[in-house]
């Protein structure tokens, strides 16, 4: 009972926030300098033509009014239409969402598989030979931006193998082995990032429990080193670990842009950046509200996941 | 701070990003002097030489030197980093201060606001406010700095709400000393050792910001110098001309290194949990 009021507590909790991002997001779209409706028109702006468009898009209306208009639209689901192209957004933002999710998963799961074991081998070993290597990997992992790491990659499979990655997309259903051939770099480049925050995280994490009296009672009592470690120490280590998973994942869906843009990959990144070089204000105001959401929502779930792990916390 | 030079003499791996950072802060100061070409100057019958002894790193496909563009790109990787982390740093020092010790309904507000600037993945913010206001050098200060708020905000406001809380605070108070006073003589030396660190760690997330953005094409504009705008251009032939995306990577990389290592290293010395460790 506790944990479904403290569920449907935290869920209220985030709408003043999603409403708090919508009006940054419609204001920062508003300070756009010069007139929106010149630069789309160009040279054929004439002033009878201008008027025309303002009045098509409501840009002559009062801004609250131009507000409402475009979030009581966002909330049953139509985010508008592109200046440019006239497609409507969301269907555009849900399509190009499969891929950037695709490799947000593909990512964390490869982050999750490198850096976790090598943050509790770090940790157990401590000060020795592994540990110091491990963290020379996380320091790298956190120190080499992710299209710095690309660029290396791409210059040395060209270079020492001759083989240049794949760029485009194919979907996951419908060649898996040409999508795995074209996300596994991306994914890996990604991964990187967050992996050595997590490897980070999850020695200093164990490394602490490691020092607790309880381990030292459970080493006492006998029982055998990997129990002591994967039982005791590993769970009670778990949980501030995932605070930094669920803040990378957020980060990844903003980290995407880059890597989707090297790799010429069309998921939601690209349409972000895309809307925003061609001044888009529908694409870029709908696409920044999505990813943001996400990222609240990701926050959500590891708060309420956190209840889980860890008893101790109340939930009152 | 002698106490902490010590330390650090103790610390090889802090000492390294120390000399590391010092490194690339005398580059940037020094850039004129320390530089072989004007960053901008095309030599266009030299285009994508490789490294030799005219053009110590190569030349780019526009026949400017990259040794001389990558000296004069330390200057504005730490400008930017410097003023955006100061914009950042100095509001966020302003509004924590007041949240924490006012708390109540101005706590409220100012924390909301916070929240709302949190949920925004970095990148994706400072790309949104480069947008809005334009890409140039100002721009991409200003929207990293924006990113930097909330950070320090929330830092600030929970160190000043655990020293508010301390005896010395209410007996400062109890004797007649103005709020000023109280922020600026007791609470604000009290809450420098974790804002410190935090900035030093900050000043790495602005460099690889700048870096991003630029990379992006939507920081420092051409032709002036920036690491990440040179990553960006050579990925057209970097295949012919490797030492293009090469060098840039280096310095990226070295930079944020150095930064990283000084920053885990302060906080572990100004932690006295963690300096045992």
């Amino acid at each position: 009972m506790y944990v479904l009021s403290y569920i449907v507590r935290r869920v209220a909790s985030i709408i003043p926030v999603l409403i708090g991002i919508s009006i940054l997001i419609f204001l920062i779209m508003q300070v756009i300098p010069g007139d929106i409706v010149s630069i789309l028109l160009g040279t054929e702006a004439t002033p009878e033509l201008k008027e025309q468009m303002r009045e098509e898009f409501g840009y002559n209306l009062p801004l609250y009014q131009q507000y409402w208009n475009w979030i009581s639209g966002v909330v049953v689901g139509d985010f508008g239409h592109s200046l440019r192209t006239g497609a409507a957004v969301l269907p555009e933002i849900l399509s190009r969402f499969t891929l950037t999710l695709e490799l947000t998963i593909f990512a964390s799961v490869i982050a999750w598989i490198i850096s976790i074991p090598l943050g509790v081998i770090a940790a157990v070993r401590r000060n020795k030979g592994s540990d110091i290597g491990i963290r020379v990997i996380s320091l790298l992992g956190v120190s080499v931006p992710n299209f710095a790491l690309a660029t290396i990659i791409i210059l040395v499979l060209s270079l020492q193998f001759n083989y240049f990655p794949p760029v485009g997309y194919v979907g996951l259903f419908e060649d898996p082995i040409r999508n795995l051939e074209r996300l596994l770099i991306p994914a890996l480049v990604l991964g990187a990032s967050m992996a050595g925050s997590i490897m980070r995280m999850t020695r200093s994490s164990v490394l602490e429990v490691l020092e607790q009296d309880y381990i030292r009672t459970a080493r006492a009592k006998g029982i055998r080193e990997h129990f002591v470690i994967y039982r005791h120490a590993f769970r009670n280590a778990l949980i501030p670990v995932l605070t930094v998973i669920g803040m990378q994942i957020g980060f990844l869906l903003g980290g995407t842009v880059i890597v989707e843009q090297i790799f010429s990959l069309p998921g939601l990144g690209q349409y972000v950046l895309t809307g925003i070089m061609q001044r888009d204000i529908p694409v870029v105001q709908g696409s920044i509200l999505f990813i943001a959401s996400m990222f609240v929502f990701v926050n959500l779930l590891v708060d309420i996941l956190y209840g889980f792990l860890n008893p101790r916390i109340s939930y009152d | 701070m002698g106490a902490f030079f010590r330390r650090l003499r103790k610390d090889k791996v802090g000492l390294i990003g120390f000399i590391g950072v010092m490194l690339i802060v005398f580059i940037g100061l020094f850039a004129p002097l320390i530089a072989t070409h004007s960053p901008t100057e095309m030599f266009n019958e030299y285009r994508l030489q490789s490294p030799n002894s005219e053009f110590w790193l190569g030349t780019d496909d526009l026949g400017r030197d990259i040794f001389s563009r990558l000296i004069y790109g330390a200057r504005v990787s730490l400008m930017v980093g410097i003023i955006a982390v100061g914009i950042g740093a100095g509001i966020g020092l302003a509004c924590g201060l007041i949240a924490g010790f006012f708390q109540g309904r101005i706590d409220n507000i100012i924390m909301r606001i916070m929240d709302v600037l949190f949920a925004f993945p970095d990148l994706l913010l400072a790309l949104a406010i480069v947008a809005i206001l334009g890409p140039n050098l100002k721009n991409t200060m200003i929207a990293i700095g924006i990113v930097f708020i909330p950070v320090f905000t929330r830092l600030v406001r929970s160190s000043v709400i655990t020293v508010k809380e301390m005896d010395y605070i209410s007996n400062a108070q109890s004797i007649g000393a103005s709020n000023k006073r109280v922020i600026v003589k007791h609470i604000l030396p009290n809450i420098l050792a974790p804002f410190l660190v935090q900035t030093t760690l900050a000043l790495s997330s602005a460099i690889l910001a700048e870096a991003s953005l630029s990379f992006l094409g939507l920081g420092i504009q051409p032709p002036d110098p920036s690491w990440g705008s040179m990553l960006n251009s050579s990925r057209r032939f970097m295949e012919l001309a490797p030492w293009t995306a090469i060098f840039p990577a280096i310095f990226i990389v070295f930079t944020i290194l150095c930064f990283n290592l000084l920053g885990d290293s302060l906080r572990d010395l100004l932690d006295p949990r963690l300096r045992k460790k």
